[in-house]
């Protein structure tokens, strides 16, 4: 019998919404020892399905249909009492933000004892949580119990977190994104921890992404969403590599995978445009007049050179400096020592004013699409702005930035509308266009395309790619995801707590790293061992 | 705009506090309509009570018009409200966007000045000021806005504060954008909601400190106001109570009708918290 059956369930969503229900007629089966990946981009109402099961739907958002049997009991028939006695105890739940997801005034194995104590099984406590964080494989359980949330890594939270699910061995874990926000390398680790477990003890596993590395690394079947239904549903290796719904086909066709075609062979002859040579970077934090002061050195002694017409990728996991980098590189942030040569000519020293002419030939494309606009100003004006502050008549920027507009495939009557009426990927594009405005020789894109779903994420990216060989453009492509990088970069630095460690060109940087933190970044990529079927004929 | 008068509609006592605030402004402005003449002229026999001789709200000790004086007092406790809230405005905006995008010494510099001010207490700083400079309309202003700028400079800084590293900042930053056109056309715009509420509070702050000023007899002479009003009927309360308590429930209704406004425009502006109020009650 199956662990979990979902059947014909709809949720309503509150009315005026884009849609009637956040989820319509959605049939799925989880069996022990299984793990059934859900996966949909944002709105697709993968959450609402996990949390449904949960029993934890927000008050507007009621079940109009459908039956959730865990069991063999009915858990929509449930009080909440009942479900409160099962919850915790027969299914756990994992969230995607593990920093906010553990109480921060209570020690950890405190809390971990707690939801053991809630089911009636504290007497055990202080045998179990040691076990259980060990269970978790987190080094020195002891110690880790008493420690404060605050001391410990995302990863470690994560861990932390998994191990309250599991405290009382429930048969059907609820994992929604548990590793979108952490590092990839972590991703890696917690993936293959909750993989073990899932053998070890036969528990069912529902796994909410949005990311077909990640499937690939785990699933044993996949459910596949969209606006609110399953459009397919089958067996890992089924969908991944024969799908047949059409929205399937698109999203795995824009996965970005390593081996790209569009390489271009880089001019190594060619005058630098770029030659970055010792930069070093030290965050301070003053500790006031008694506290210590606490040094971060986010970027050290980096060197590199761009060429005209290449990109160079950054990649790291957060925390390694490579935003700094680019932020170095056009002032936002200034550095204590080194020289940023552009054509030669040194940039660090200048002032403010002596920097104003080479804004025009360097521009920065931003991570946060819906930050990066100021939501006070029409999307004409945002991208006019620029050469208006260069000198360029205002009716003359105006009609660039109309032309802007088409180049990024937006409709030239966008101009007069402000940045909320645009999704998230429509606004990266106004970004870009914004950049291009000042018609730049050097383009800095700081992680373009990582706060956007994997269809946008690879319109973006050809667009960029499009530009890129249209205008003759040389990219600094900061990223922390590998996947893109070897897709649009031609050489790659690798960057590991400040320090380049490594820099080449992407082919061999991927097919032969030298160093071990490399090594272990492709190591960590999620569904290396899968290869995207070229679906290219029905994209 | 339509948007955002239906959210302001949302909030009962918003509109309320904005019919009373549009009334008093309607009184203000058809005062010399409705009263010819100057409120100090004696029209009346002193002392009549509310409803006699013509005198709707009773006449003072000399038998003047209450009404007439309420009316014209309206004017001028408008006039110091904005007036002088225009002036704080000016000044703590200046300060406080200065403080929170240079950062720095800047900052430091600027915040060891306002904090000179908080710690000095207002009102007496207030009452100084005006003995200083000899009572006058003028020096009421500039007296209630020195006190007053301190908390929108460091309101305005901690806005700035968290706007400057946002994206769009940052994006005309590279852009080439002088400092100015980015705290002026970038930050500023965003940063309004927060002064605009602050702003409508510091109208009813302003209107209780110029009558606070009068009650103690350090308002112009010249200018019959409300708190004048109530101080020149302080000494003869038990005999004739309508000398204070009608200019006081002007200024009660006034200021209640500012800071009703001042929450309704603080619903408006951030529809997220207002919803979320409304949710909850």
């Amino acid at each position: 019998m199956s662990l979990l059956t979902v059947e014909g369930l709809t949720v309503a969503l509150p009315p005026g919404g884009d849609r009637p229900h956040a989820v319509e007629d959605i049939s799925l089966t989880v069996d022990p020892g299984e793990i059934l990946c859900i996966v949909g981009e944002s709105g697709s109402g993968k959450s609402i399905t996990a949390n449904a099961v949960m029993g934890l739907l927000p008050g507007g958002l009621p079940v109009r249909a459908g039956h959730i049997r865990f069991e063999g009991q009915d858990l929509l028939a449930l009080g909440p009492d009942a479900m409160r006695r099962l919850r915790g105890a027969r299914l756990a739940m994992i969230f995607q933000e593990p920093m906010t997801a553990l109480n921060p005034l209570m020690r950890v194995g405190d809390q971990v004892a707690e939801a053991l104590r809630v089911h009636g099984a504290g007497g055990d406590a202080a045998r179990r949580v040691p076990e259980l964080l060990a269970a978790v494989n987190l080094p020195d359980p002891a110690a880790i119990a008493r420690s404060h949330p605050f001391r410990l890594s995302g990863g470690q939270r994560q861990r932390v977190m998994i191990a309250m699910a599991l405290a009382l061995e429930p048969t059907l874990l609820i994992a929604d994104e548990p590793t979108t926000a952490l590092d990839v390398t972590t991703q890696m680790q917690i993936l293959r921890l909750v993989r073990e477990i899932q053998s070890r003890r036969g528990t069912g596993v529902m796994f909410i992404t949005h990311d077909f590395g990640v499937v690939a690394e785990i699933a044993d079947c996949v459910a596949v969403m969209q606006h609110g239904r399953i459009v397919e549903q089958g067996s890992a290796r089924a969908v991944l590599d024969r799908p047949q719904h059409p929205y399937t086909r698109a999203l795995i066709a824009a996965v970005p995978h390593g081996a790209s075609g569009l390489v271009a062979p880089a001019p190594s002859a060619a005058e630098p445009v770029l030659r970055v040579a010792g930069l070093r970077k030290t965050y301070r934090r003053g500790g006031g007049w008694f506290g210590q002061r606490v040094e971060v050195p986010a970027v050290q002694d980096a060197d590199f050179t761009l060429v005209h017409g290449e990109t160079l990728g950054v990649v790291g996991e957060s925390g390694s400096g490579k935003s700094t980098l680019a932020r170095c590189v056009v002032k936002l942030v200034e550095p204590e020592s080194g020289s940023i040569s552009f054509h030669g000519k040194d940039l660090r020293p200048l002032s403010r004013s002596a920097w104003k002419p080479y804004r025009q030939k360097i521009q920065m494309i931003f991570q946060d699409p819906f930050a990066s606009l100021n939501p006070r100003r029409k999307v004409g004006e945002t991208i006019a702005e620029g050469p208006i502050t260069h000198g360029l008549p205002r009716a003359a920027a105006l009609e660039r930035a109309r032309d802007l507009l088409r180049l990024v495939q937006l409709d030239p009557g966008a101009m007069d509308r402000y940045p909320h009426e645009f999704s998230g990927g429509q606004r990266q594009r106004i970004g870009i266009a914004r950049a291009l405005a000042l018609e730049p020789e050097l383009l800095i894109a700081d992680e373009p395309v990582s706060a956007l779903d994997v269809s946008v994420q690879a319109q973006v990216l050809a667009l960029l790619a499009d530009i890129r060989g249209r205008l003759g453009l040389t990219m600094l492509f900061i990223t922390h995801d590998l996947r893109v990088a070897a897709q649009v970069c031609d050489r790659v630095a690798v960057m590991q707590r400040g320090v380049i460690v490594e820099q080449g060109s992407t082919m061999q940087v991927f097919s032969a790293p030298r160093h071990p933190y490399t090594q272990q970044l492709l190591d960590s990529i999620p569904g290396r061992g899968w290869t995207p079927p070229d679906l290219t004929e029905a994209a | 705009m339509r948007e955002f008068w239906r959210r302001y509609k949302r909030n009962k006592g918003a509109v309320v506090g904005l019919v009373i605030l549009l009334l008093v402004i309607l009184l203000a402005l058809l005062a010399p309509v409705l009263f010819p003449g100057s409120p100090w002229d004696m029209v009346a026999a002193p002392f009549v009570p509310p409803g006699e001789m013509g005198m709707l709200l009773g006449a003072d000790s000399l038998g003047r018009d209450v009404a007439a004086g309420i009316a014209h007092g309206a004017r001028i406790s408008l006039l110091v409200g904005a007036v002088s809230t225009a002036a704080a405005l000016l000044l703590g905006v200046t300060l406080g966007a200065l403080a929170g995008y240079l950062g720095g010494l800047a900052d430091d510099a600027v915040m060891r000045f306002t904090e000179f001010f908080q710690t000095i207490p207002s009102f007496v700083l207030a009452i100084l000021l005006v003995a200083i400079f000899t009572p006058s309309i003028g020096s009421v202003v500039f007296a209630i806005a020195v006190v007053s700028w301190p908390p929108v400079a460091r309101v305005v800084r901690a806005e700035f504060l968290s706007l400057r590293s946002r994206e769009f900042v940052q994006a005309a930053e590279v852009l080439g954008k002088s400092r100015l056109s980015i705290m002026v056309g970038d930050i500023l715009p965003n940063a309004l909601s927060p002064i605009v509420v602050l702003s409508s509070l510091m109208v009813a702050t302003a209107i209780l400190l110029e009558s606070a000023l009068s009650f103690l007899g350090l308002g112009d002479p010249n200018l019959m106001t409300w708190g004048y009003l109530i101080g020149s009927g302080r000494s003869v309360i038990r005999l004739a109570w309508w000398m204070s308590v009608f200019p006081g429930i002007a200024i009660f209704l006034t200021v209640l009708a500012l800071n009703l406004v001042g929450e309704g425009l603080s619903d408006a502006l951030n529809p997220r918290l207002a919803r979320q109020r409304g949710g909850a009650a």
